[in-house]
């Protein structure tokens, strides 16, 4: 449980009698009667004060706090906005918020109604809450330092033509996300322009577009978070500098679905991550310098998908199993490496006994190569006809990348 | 009815003691073995399956039905001598020759199969391999009474087995290639639909490379044969390619001098 | 019993019979002798329903026999060549034609015992010699008391001994006033069971008549000296 610690100064404690209406009572423990609003309960603290809101249904909304406070719900409290405006709107450093529940901030095609909205702040701390059916979560504007912390952020299917983000992030520097789990929402996470932060330990499980979605955002780091069953997995666009490790990818299938992609990036990490089931394990689009290592890529329809425009990039140690192709390109220029990784298809031998088979494996198929030409050539995959163009492709190369080529493929996985 | 029961009795009688059998079901049975043991993923033994399915079944199952009819043509006569219908013989064989090979193929594949891959996706392979067995044995059924001459008869039945497994999908990827600007997703599916051996394989791919098929035009066919009707057309389509070719078969064999 | 009429079967180019009008009746034993490839076995098979006419009228107790199949049930046939299912026993091959028979006409094991049959009972088909399939094909021929029998070179690879066993049924059978039909080369098997020889050449009847008003037309003695003598005689016409 929360230890209860007073403030500096006051601490109210509020016990709630009636449930269910806006016209809801509010006592003390002697028995007073006190505010009957929480933006009330709010305006009656002074900063640096603890509120403490134990149950009771608000039904309120554009609450606004411009102080430092902290406020902690116990046995659930719900504030809810009913489809108006925004739940909670905190314009404080030092803010935090713990144990609500907030619900019912407005769709709108305007303003980016949220359940908590955090603007230019400092410091804000967003801890174990539970937000539903908000057209955005979690909406931190312009703000530095802030934590969003073990969070349930639902969006709901009512809104799912029209949905917003979970935990959008717009213009932020060293926000800390952790241990939230969003679903039901347009993006589950949501970073533009933000910098030095950190998304570990979330699970961003059916949510209509991606799990997380970079935008101009450089120097980040996501972590341990899990991608479930979204319309695609991560989405890395225009950005520098990500970390992305030992994370989890799966289940995101669909026409052009994928576990990442990677638009327009550079100098960024993929390591430790596992990518299972997805249409698409990793797209690559004019990405420059990515070390993608040790990554189990398994299941997937497409393990890799590289553009011809990217250079430098570089796959190593990662384990391909069980992926209906491993990679596929649209051109005959390779500008990056493939070497050392494993393959379920190699069938080539190790005399040497280093580890490391003799001949070199050409990871693209004239198979997928066709299928990329024409998609419907994929009814023909695992026929006879598809065995008799690899091998075919495979003693005289014509159509796939000669140079696409890991010239030490692994013997055994490196990756389990 | 029950002559064709007693027929296809006698018939399996025959098969049961033929040796071809029994190495078919050992054959079977020690690849299925093999496939599952050298690999600790279960999920690619049954791809290499998907192999014998789409290709050993078949084959075996049209030349060994084939053969066997020609073996019985002596036998066929002498039943024809008796007050017995000519349908009734030939649908006595055909049972009588399903059930060793069904057999054979249950015990030979299905069996390993529910001890390690207890899966739907087992399942599936399991079925799609059985409807291809009693298909190609009706198959054969019509080669073989088309055609007094045995070597020609096997001829011929190769000869569709080549068709089915390999000249068709040549057709089609050239058919694909050619006209490569218009539509062709709902051509191709009636494409597949008209060849049993790509029916059963587009069945398994939908279980086993389910990551690709939610791509492109994958997700076509998924939508298609993944359903719950998409199943009821593919099994009617397979269904259709064991009862047309034997009733081709029995209007053939009805006119025919032996 | 039998009756035919304009009887007509091409294979392909190759006419066989070419209109066959003859009848058959009970107590004649039928001597259907010609030359290689004259359409003795077409005709029987066309008889049997095997081979399937093109034109013409086959009548079995007054009524056409291109539907129906229980006519059969009343003929007991054995092929030139008996091939049976080369993994059965004999005694499984004999039960089998049993069972798949749907009356139950009365059974008739004479033949079987003469053959001592029961001895190779348990041996399996594809071990029998050329000689005891014969006599395989011959007790199935006579395995039920039917009225009509077909035999289509019926001695032809048996021992001296089941030659003349099988022969001695034939009599008796004969004498039952069974029609029997039977297709032979071994011109002096026929010597003493036949009452009338049909001669079949380019498929068409060249003589159908009783044994002893063809042996007075030729003045011998003995059916083989007069079926040589039709045979020489159809031949010099050609």
């Amino acid at each position: 449980m929360i230890p209860i610690k007073p403030t500096k100064l006051t601490t109210f404690l509020i016990l709630m009698l009636c449930i269910g209406t806006n016209a809801a009572v509010h006592q003390n423990e002697q028995g007073h009667y006190l505010s009957v609003s929480v933006q009330s309960m709010i305006d009656e603290t002074v900063p640096y004060d603890t509120l403490w809101i134990n149950g009771g249904y608000f039904f309120e909304n554009n609450i606004l706090i411009t102080k430092p406070i902290t406020i902690i719900g116990r046995q659930n409290p719900i504030l809810d906005a009913g489809g108006q405006g925004q739940v909670l709107i905190i314009r404080s450093d030092d803010v935090t918020i713990e144990g609500l529940t907030l619900k019912g901030s407005a769709t709108s095609n305007m303003t980016e109604n949220a359940g908590i909205k955090i603007e230019n702040a400092r410091r804000v701390k967003i801890i174990a809450n539970t937000l539903c059916d908000n057209f955005f979560g979690v909406y931190l504007a312009n703000s530095v330092k802030c934590v969003v912390r073990d969070n349930i952020i639902r969006g709901g299917y009512e809104r799912e033509s029209n949905s917003g983000n979970g935990i959008h992030l717009w213009q932020c520097d060293s926000i800390e996300i952790t241990n939230n789990v969003i679903s039901e929402h347009r993006d589950a996470i949501y970073l533009e322009f933000v910098i030095n932060s950190h998304v570990f330990g979330n699970h961003c499980e059916d949510n209509i577009r991606y799990g997380l979605h970079f935008m101009f955002s450089n120097n980040d780091q996501y972590r341990n978070n899990v991608f479930n069953n979204n319309g695609a997995g991560v989405a890395v666009m225009y950005s520098s500098r990500v970390e992305m490790t030992d994370n989890i990818f799966e289940n995101n299938l669909g026409p052009s679905s994928f576990g990442i992609l990677l638009k327009d990036i550079t100098d960024s990490r993929i390591t430790g991550n596992q990518l299972l089931k997805n249409t698409i394990g990793i797209r690559l689009e004019g990405t420059s310098r990515i070390e993608i290592a040790r990554n189990n890529i398994e299941d997937n329809g497409w393990a890799v998908l590289i553009t011809a425009n990217c250079t430098d990039n570089d796959f190593e140690n990662n384990t391909f199993r069980y992926n209906s192709f491993d990679v596929s390109t649209n051109g005959k220029l390779v500008l990056n490496t493939f070497d050392q990784n494993y393959w379920d298809k190699y069938e080539g031998y190790d005399l040497d006994r280093n580890g490391m088979g003799d001949v070199p494996f050409h990871p693209v198929s004239i198979f997928a190569t066709v299928v990329s030409e024409v998609p419907e050539a994929i009814m023909l995959y695992r026929s006879f006809t598809q065995y008799l163009m690899d091998r075919a492709e495979k003693a005289i190369p014509s159509v796939t990348p000669e140079n696409l080529v890991d010239h030490e493929p692994l013997m055994k996985p490196s990756v389990l | 009815m029950q002559v064709t029961i007693k027929i296809a009795r006698y018939t399996l009688l025959d098969l049961l003691y033929n040796r071809v059998t029994l190495f078919y079901t050992l054959f079977l049975m020690g690849v299925s073995l093999v496939v599952f043991n050298l690999d600790d993923n279960v999920s690619k033994g049954i791809l290499s399956l998907v192999n014998i399915i789409l290709l050993i079944v078949p084959l075996v199952s049209i030349v060994f039905a084939t053969i066997h009819m020609y073996n019985s043509a002596e036998f066929i006569e002498l039943l024809l001598a008796r007050p017995i219908q000519r349908t009734r013989i030939l649908f006595g064989h055909f049972v009588g020759i399903s059930t060793a090979l069904s057999t054979a193929f249950l015990i030979g594949i299905g069996l390993p199969v529910l001890l390690y891959a207890p899966s739907a996706t087992g399942i599936t392979l399991i079925a799609a391999g059985w409807m291809l067995t009693l298909s190609f044995v009706s198959i054969a059924m019509l080669a073989s009474v088309s055609t007094r001459d045995k070597a020609r008869g096997i001829g011929i039945a190769i000869l569709l087995w080549f068709l089915f497994t390999m000249i068709y999908d040549g057709f089609v990827l050239w058919i694909l290639f050619a006209f490569n600007d218009y539509p062709l997703e709902k051509p191709v599916l009636v494409l597949t639909a008209l060849n049993p051996v790509d029916l059963a394989r587009i069945v398994l791919l939908l279980r086993i490379d389910i990551s690709a098929f939610m791509g492109y035009t994958g997700a076509l066919y998924k939508d298609y044969f993944g359903t719950a009707k998409g199943m009821i057309i593919t099994t009617s389509v397979l269904l259709c390619w064991i009862i047309i070719p034997m009733l081709l078969a029995v209007r053939r064999f009805k006119s025919r001098d032996i | 019993m039998i009756r035919i009429r304009d009887l007509k079967k091409s294979f392909g180019k190759l006419q066989v019979l070419r209109g066959i009008s003859l009848e058959m009746h009970a107590g004649q034993v039928v001597a259907l002798i010609g030359p290689n490839a004259s359409g003795k076995t077409t005709l029987l098979k066309c008889i049997l329903g095997m081979v399937v006419p093109d034109s013409g009228v086959i009548e079995f107790g007054g009524k056409p026999v291109n539907k129906e199949v229980s006519y059969r049930k009343h003929i007991g046939y054995m092929p030139q060549i008996g091939r049976y299912p080369e993994n059965m026993r004999v005694r499984q091959v004999v039960n089998m034609m049993t069972d798949l028979y749907p009356n139950g006409a009365d059974m008739d094991t004479e033949l079987a015992e003469a053959f001592y049959l029961q001895e190779m009972d348990q041996k399996f088909m594809r071990t029998l010699s050329g000689g005891s399939r014969q006599k395989v094909s011959a007790v199935l021929a006579f395995l039920f008391d039917v009225p009509v029998l077909i035999l289509d070179e019926p001695t032809a690879g048996l021992d001296p001994v089941s030659a003349e066993v099988l022969r001695q049924k034939i009599l008796r059978e004969r004498e039952k006033g069974k029609l029997i039909i039977i297709s032979s080369h071994v011109l002096s098997e026929l010597e003493g069971i036949a009452t009338d020889i049909l001669y079949i050449a380019d498929g068409q009847v060249k003589t159908y008549q009783p044994i002893a008003e063809l042996l007075k037309e030729t003045g011998t003695n003995h059916t083989r000296e007069a079926i040589i003598e039709i045979m020489n005689r159809h031949a010099g016409n050609h």
